[in-house]
Parts: C-alpha cells; structure tokens; sequence
C-alpha cells in the first residue's frame, strides 16, 4: 500500500482524525489571530485612501477575502461531497456538512460588505447584476446543503443527498467567476488576475494577508465543528468515551 | 478500484458534466436577457422605440456635463468610443459621478433622441490607489478616468 493511500485510510479513521485535528486546531486558531490582526491594522490603519472612493475602499479588506472564501469553500465542500459520494468515507460526509455554514457565512459577510460598499460607491445597496445575483444563489446553495441535510434523521443518507446537491450546485462557481467577463454588470471586473494585479502595493499586501488570515479561519473552523459533529455521533463508541473522559482532546 | 466505487465517480462525472452543458445552453440563450445594461452602440443599432425602459451604460464624455442654473437637472453625453447618447437627469447623482467615468443609467429614449434617467449608478473600475500615485500617474500623461481633483466643470 503506497504512503498515500495509507494517509487517505488514515483520515477515513474517526479516532485518528479526531486526534490528528485536536492537535492542529490550536495552531490554526493561532495562525488566523495573528494574521487577521496583522492584516486588520495594515488595511484599516496603515493603508492608504483610495483616490476615488476614499476612505471606503477599506471594506475591501473584509469583502474580497470573504468572497474568495465563499468561492473555495463551496468548491472544497463539493470535493468532500465526491469522497462520501464515491468512496462513503464518514469523515469526508462530516467535514462536507460542516463545511456548510462556514462557507454560508463568508457569503453573507461578502453580500452584506459589498452591499455597504456599494452604496457611497455605486449609488445603491443592491441591483440584480449577474455578478450579484450569482453571489446570492450561492448563498442559497450552503443553505439548500443545510437544509437538505437537516431533513434526514439518518445522518449518512443525508450526507448523501446533501453531497449531491453540493456537487450539482458546483456549476454556479465558474458562472459566478466569469459573469463580470461575460456581461455587462455594476460589478467590475477582478483586479487580481495570473497577469498581476491593477491594486497599488500598498493596498495589495493587506488584502493577501487578510486572504491568508480567512484560509486559517477556515480550517479552524472546520476542523472545530467536524471535531463535535463525529463525537456525537459517536457517544456510544469505546474511542468517543475515551477521548471525553481525556477531556475532548 | 473497486468496480461498485468505479460506477459511483462515473456517475458523479455524468452529474457534473450534464449539469455543466445544461447550464451552458441556458446562459447561451439567455445571454442577451442578462447583460445589465447596453451600450450606446446598441442603441444605435438596435433603433430602440422612444418610451421604452432599459439601462444604458457608458463613459460620461468629457466636457458634457452642464447643470441647470436653478434644480437638480443635468444633461450629459454617455460614450463608449464609437457611438454617443444625450442623457437628461433630474436627481441626485452618486459620489463618484465623474466626466470620464462609467455611469449605467436608467430610463428610456424621449421621441427627441434624448435618454431621460431616472436612476444614475457610478460603475467603479477594477483600479485600486492612493491619490498621490494617481496624481502621479495622471501628471506623466496617462489616460485615467475621473481623479479626485477634477470636477464636473460646472461647480
């Protein structure tokens, strides 16, 4: 058995998974405070006023990174969706499930912050753009996932189903991505592209730190709520007892 | 892999794939229904009937912008470099309303060829920095839109 095969049977064990993350969620925790402090100060502080929008170009330190997340979380939720999908590993159906809210969130926080940006920039809170429109029905995707999840009493068969619909909704992230290339929106086109970026350093380096700040948040967040959701489901199993009786860890 | 596991990624593939194509062909033809607004060149083209709502967007020409000496009222042109449409709006405009900025308009053509908005959005572009750098760029002669400094002309 090659070495990665043996790491993805490794994950697949509750126990192990179990102790593997307990171990690196402090971390993780650690890494997003800093960062986010770091690059709250460096964007809120530090950065300079835009030359048109002022002082409100600042909300793009919370607004991009939380929608680049929106955008990999749902990607990384539907790649958890395959694996329980095809290979019916628990963890896999744990860590797509808890992946839901986290992703539902960081949409939210984007709609809500792009909404505030938009109205001493663009004139309006809200239009019905391709850019924005797309951007809410993911929101009701994480929802539809959640929801459709919550409507089994069988967790694994609702893992299932929720996977599916994770899986078929991955169809919005390319439309989402390209609708300010494909028509015309309020919206503007992405200022980071593989051919660099039309932000001034001085602007850049706090949103990349804010970027890396969310991706820790992320996994923080993630591991923390697959972590309770498997001990619950597993409060009758020896290991389950064991690791409570330790304390949780 | 296991044969059973080997059917299930083949399905999920099939998923993905005829998802992909059915949303593709949607967007396809419902590709004119999504544009957000339409250009001046399109409504040139088009020979749109007066009184018909739609959004226009564009560039607000240089030097177009005049106000009315009593009111809100204020006319401008929107260009996008190879047609031109008058544009008569009474309100208020957005912040970043500018002459060499992207504004999308909401209204409808009056029988005089004349747009009448009755919504103006600024649409912001995809450059970000500070003023200093931007009054930089602008002194060593490159075309910008709108800088902070510059007016509409008329206040």
């Amino acid at each position: 058995m090659s070495r990665l095969k043996r790491l993805f049977h490794q994950f697949g064990s509750p126990p192990w998974f179990y102790r593997f993350s307990g171990k690196l969620v402090p971390w993780l925790w650690v890494a997003f405070a800093l960062l986010a402090a770091w690059g709250l100060y460096r964007g809120l502080v530090v950065a300079p006023a835009d030359y048109q929008q002022g002082e409100s170009v600042r909300i793009m330190y919370i607004h991009v990174p939380s929608a680049w997340m929106s955008w990999m979380v749902y990607a990384v939720m539907a790649g958890f969706g395959i694996c329980a999908l095809v290979w019916r590993v628990r963890v896999a159906e744990i860590l797509m499930i808890s992946s839901a809210p986290v992703g539902a969130a960081f949409t939210l926080v984007t709609l809500v912050s792009g909404s505030l940006w938009g109205r001493p920039t663009w004139g309006t809170y809200w239009v019905w753009d391709a850019r924005l429109t797309s951007e809410l029905v993911l929101l009701f995707l994480y929802l539809g996932v959640i929801g459709l999840y919550n409507a089994f009493d069988e967790p694994r068969k609702a893992a299932r189903a929720a996977s599916l619909l994770a899986i078929v909704g991955l169809v919005n992230l390319p439309i989402i991505h390209y609708s300010v290339n494909w028509w015309n929106t309020l919206h503007q086109p992405a200022s980071i592209g593989l051919d660099g970026s039309s932000i001034h350093p001085s602007m850049l380096w706090p949103l990349l730190i804010m970027a890396a700040a969310t991706k820790f948040y992320y996994g923080a967040c993630l591991l923390t709520r697959a972590r309770n959701r498997l001990l619950e489901q597993d409060r009758g199993k020896r290991w389950a007892r064991e690791a409570l009786a330790e304390g949780g860890r | 892999m296991h044969p059973v596991r080997k059917r299930r990624l083949i399905g999920v593939i099939v998923i993905v794939v005829g998802v992909g194509i059915a949303a593709a062909i949607t967007m396809w033809s419902l590709s004119q229904n999504m544009l957000y607004f339409i250009t001046p060149s399109d409504v040139q083209a088009q020979e749109l009937p007066p009184g018909r709502a739609f959004r226009l967007g564009g560039l607000v020409e240089d030097g177009s912008v005049s106000r009315a000496d009593d009111g809100l009222q204020v006319t401008f042109t929107i260009t996008d470099g190879a047609a031109m449409v008058p544009v008569r709006f009474d309100g208020i405009l957005p912040d970043l309303f500018r002459e060499g900025q992207g504004v999308i308009t909401r209204g409808a053509l009056g029988a005089d060829g004349v747009f009448t908005a009755t919504e103006v959005l600024a649409k912001h572009d995809e450059n970000y920095m500070p003023p200093e750098v931007a009054e930089a760029l602008r002194e060593a002669g490159h075309p910008m839109g709108g800088t902070a400094d510059e007016g509409d002309g008329s206040d």
